[in-house]
């Protein structure tokens, strides 16, 4: 099953304090689903429900890439999925 | 090692190209050296308007009043706008995405005009259309404001503060986006937390630590701001305008304006630079809202003074790191706090400074604290390697006090830590194939490290920067000249002679020569979407697109050589430029071929669109450099200073030499010079070139460059983003080779000649007074 590694700031509150759970799904909405499923508080902290897409302010990274695909991105079962904060360049 | 041009080159690939890593002359060179290059103060239209724009004298204040009556009664005097001016965003946390990264809607807005706060010293306020530019200047003067003064906090300690002037009406602190209630200036914290770090610290056998301060400095492009605006009868809007992304620029125009994106058109004039501070739009939506009001198209042109006190800089900010290491030198625990001034609206890249502060290393345990704090300054925004310059100089600072403590040569010690692919990052991202260790390796092995420094009251100091580098999104098309040249439009703002590095690898893909392409930049009407110039992203997606492009051309061409010799596609081929059967009895060139392009089916135009979702390669610099300091007067001069950059394959080494001269001579104006002096009261007080000091070709040796290509596999041609990461070190390196030549520890940023002078007067009082 995918990792996901649970934001420190989250950890607490959602995970029990686990830092990488592991959740089941094949693509980056899927396992939010799963996320929230079974640690309730995941899908609002991270999906825009109005625009139904990752929020702005929110990037998803999948095995080491961040992903302009979203919730669409596809993830393989030993994929890492990290959500970092939207960053800018120069 | 090969040795070109300016500088050295080593290739650590093992593809050979024929246009790759050679070095055309820049297709634009002609018009910018002779002038005839058009920027945005050039734009003249038949009745056009001239704009200036009125900003507030105070770093704080509430506006209860704008009375612009006696303005527009001058003669000569169009229109005068204010923030009412300005549609209301229907939500107040409605973001838009501005390709690198998102903004609040509401902020982009206020920023342009302010309406019920002016959050500092040059925040806009309101705007005149006039038929002179004199006469606009004169009306700004009979605009009357009732200000109610405010007490400002303008540096991020005392904004952090919670008795300090809360600067946004109900502010709360987000975590990670969560909003936890508590009213603040503290906008947003994070946490990144790898491993267990007190555990970490408990094993460490040896530890150091530092608090630096860096300050506000500007990105200080040589062209001012500008736009101009022409709102026609059928409601559409066209913008001309210097801007690192057109598409970028028309999102938040129409975002602005409340206009759908589709009634925008951005034209892109040439771009005296950018450095990240081009992406925000700031007078073009005020140019618009005249133009309206006129009907006559209108021109607003920055002053350099505008520039500094009403344009994004970068953040000032304290950074503290602590770093432990084990028995045998290696690192085992990292422990950074990191606050950034956001200046007067949230959103600074905090974010990105907490991802790059352990980045060069291996770290099994860190934990990295962020602040994004407002502060009455103007609203930061990005700036070449955003965040990194800043946590640089406090990481590299404790590298060498424990490469000193130990023993151990300070390359060789970063080298025993290195961060190499598989390594995992302190925000838990797993690296690809990168060239940090490469960049070091060569630094340890080049002639200047090895070479001997004499003399009294000089020293050497080394530093390692990181950047991510984006991907994002690019298109490119191009049409096939019956001539056999190409018209090649892009979307991205040529900032850096991407014209050129673009061409090349559409030529290499196709086996032209550089000077057969005829690079240009497209508009929004002209071209399909490109995100904005920045994150050292465009060599890399737009010259992606272009290989794609490329592609496309060449399967198009391919159809109609199999025209001309009336046989199947699938049996015919290219090679090196020219196309041929497969059993090789027939072979016509490009040029020829493109000449039957018309008998053949006509048009030939090849497109190319990427979003890469996966193999941006990061990108990291080195630098060795070398300073005497003066010590009757604590200045610093620089003896030689050399600049090593993983570059992935350099697809024109001259302009990767010019990005990693232009970065480090950057980040040597943040180490000695650069900042914005402010007075009490939040006033800039040096807001010219004359007072404002970046470094000029006086103060500097030639910076040597060293090129290291580690070639990215996620890119066609292996390339990563060189145009960032240089500008990271410079401090850092300064820092250590001020302390090995005179034995003071800076720990603010700049590094000027009185506060060396005075550290010196400090530690050794008798030698500096006896001169």
């Amino acid at each position: 099953m995918p990792t996901v590694w649970v934001p420190a700031p989250w950890r607490d509150k959602l995970t029990g304090g686990a830092a990488q759970v592991e959740v089941s799904g094949e693509t980056v909405r899927q396992v939010i689903e799963a996320l929230e499923a079974e640690y309730p508080g995941f899908r609002q902290r991270i999906i825009d429900a109005e625009q139904d897409r990752v929020r702005a302010d929110i990037a998803v990274s999948v095995d080491g890439e961040i992903s302009a695909e979203g919730l669409r991105r596809k993830v393989s079962a030993a994929s890492e999925v990290h959500f970092l904060p939207a960053m800018s360049g120069g | 090692m090969t040795t070109s041009g300016n500088g050295q080159i080593r290739d650590f690939g093992d593809r050979s190209y024929k246009v790759l890593g050679t070095r055309p002359i820049r297709h634009d060179g002609v018009d910018k050296v002779t002038g005839r290059a058009v920027y945005g103060a050039d734009v003249q239209l038949p009745g056009l308007l001239y704009g200036q724009v009125l900003r507030s004298p105070h770093a704080h204040a509430r506006i209860r009043s704008i009375d612009t009556s006696k303005a527009a009664a001058l003669p000569g005097v169009r229109s005068v706008v204010t923030g009412a001016d300005l549609p209301t965003p229907v939500a107040t946390d409605e973001m838009i995405d501005l390709g690198e990264g998102p903004a609040r809607i509401k902020y982009l807005r206020d920023n342009v005009l302010a309406t019920d706060k002016a959050l500092y010293r040059g925040h806009a306020v309101a705007a005149v259309a006039a038929t002179s530019l004199h006469v606009a200047e004169e009306a700004l003067s009979l605009i009357e404001i009732d200000y109610e003064v405010l007490p400002p906090a303008v540096d991020v300690l005392t904004s952090m503060k919670p008795d300090a002037p809360q600067i946004h009406d109900g502010m709360t602190t987000h975590v990670f986006g969560e909003d936890t209630g508590k009213q603040s200036n503290i906008a947003a914290q994070m946490r990144d937390e790898l491993g267990d770090v007190e555990a970490g610290f408990a094993q460490a056998s040896l530890t150091a630590e530092t608090e630096v301060h860096t300050a506000t400095v500007h990105q200080g492009y040589i062209e001012p701001h500008n736009g101009t605006a022409q709102w026609s009868q059928d409601g559409s809007l066209t913008i001309w305008t210097s801007t690192q992304g057109a598409f970028t620029a028309q999102k938040q125009i129409a975002a602005i304006l409340g206009l759908a994106v589709g009634r925008v058109r951005v034209i892109p004039t040439e771009i005296g630079g950018g450095f990240g501070g081009k992406i925000p739009s700031y007078v073009e939506p005020a140019a618009a809202m005249l133009s309206k009001k006129t009907g006559q198209p209108v021109k607003i042109v920055m002053t350099r003074a505008d520039t500094f006190e009403g344009t994004g800089p970068t953040p000032g900010s304290c950074v503290r790191v602590k770093i432990g290491v084990d028995a045998a030198g290696k690192l085992i625990a990292g422990q950074a706090w990191i606050a950034f001034e956001s200046g007067a609206y949230p959103g600074c890249p905090v974010g990105a400074a907490a991802m790059c502060v352990f980045a060069c290393y291996d770290f099994p345990n860190a934990l990295v604290d962020s602040f994004d704090v407002v502060v009455n300054k103007p609203r930061s925004f990005a700036y070449r390697a955003p965040g990194s310059t800043h946590v640089a100089f406090a990481v590299e600072k404790v590298m060498d006090e424990l490469a000193v403590k130990l023993g151990k040569d300070p390359v060789q010690f970063r080298l025993d830590n290195i961060a190499v692919e598989g390594t995992r990052r302190s925000d838990g991202v797993v690296y690809p194939r990168i060239g940090a260790k490469e960049c070091l390796e060569v630094v340890r092995d080049s002639e200047h490290y090895k070479s001997a420094l004499e003399g009294p009251n000089r020293g050497r100091g080394v530093a390692l920067g990181y950047w991510f580098n984006v991907g994002l999104k690019s298109s490119v098309t191009a049409s096939v000249n019956t001539d056999g040249t190409v018209q090649l439009v892009e979307g991205s703002t040529d900032i850096g002679g991407t014209r050129t590095s673009i061409a090349m690898q559409f030529a290499e893909t196709l086996g032209l020569a550089a000077s057969d392409i005829n690079p240009s930049v497209g508009d929004t009407s002209t071209v399909g979407y490109t995100d904005v110039t920045g994150g050292s992203r465009v060599t890399y997606a737009t010259g992606w697109a272009a290989y794609e492009a490329a592609q496309d051309v060449k399967a198009q061409m391919v159809v109609r050589a199999a025209l001309v010799w009336e046989i199947d596609a699938d049996q015919v081929e290219y090679e090196d430029g020219s196309f041929r059967t497969k059993d090789g009895s027939k072979r016509i060139g490009f040029k020829e071929l493109a000449g039957k392009i018309d008998d053949t089916g006509g048009p030939v135009v090849g497109q190319g669109s990427v979003d890469p979702a996966a193999g941006v390669g990061g990108s990291f610099s080195a630098n060795i450099a070398d300073i005497e300091v003066d010590p009757d007067t604590g200045k610093v001069g620089i003896l030689r200073f050399t600049a090593v950059q993983d570059a992935g394959k350099a697809i024109h080494p001259s302009y990767v030499e010019g990005q990693m001269q232009g970065g480090s001579v950057q980040g040597i104006g943040w180490g000695l010079n650069e900042e914005y002096s402010y007075t009490d009261e939040g006033r800039m007080a040096n807001s010219t070139f004359l007072d404002y000091r970046i470094p000029t070709c006086l103060d500097l040796p030639m910076i040597e460059t060293i090129i290291v290509e580690v070639p990215n596999p996620g890119h066609p041609y292996g390339v990563r983003g060189v145009g960032e990461a240089s500008i990271a070190p410079p401090p850092a390196a300064l820092s250590a080779a001020i302390k090995n030549a005179v034995g003071v520890d800076l720990v603010e940023l700049p590094m000027r000649p009185d506060r060396i002078f005075t550290a010196l007067s400090a530690s050794n009082p008798t030698s500096v007074a006896a001169g």
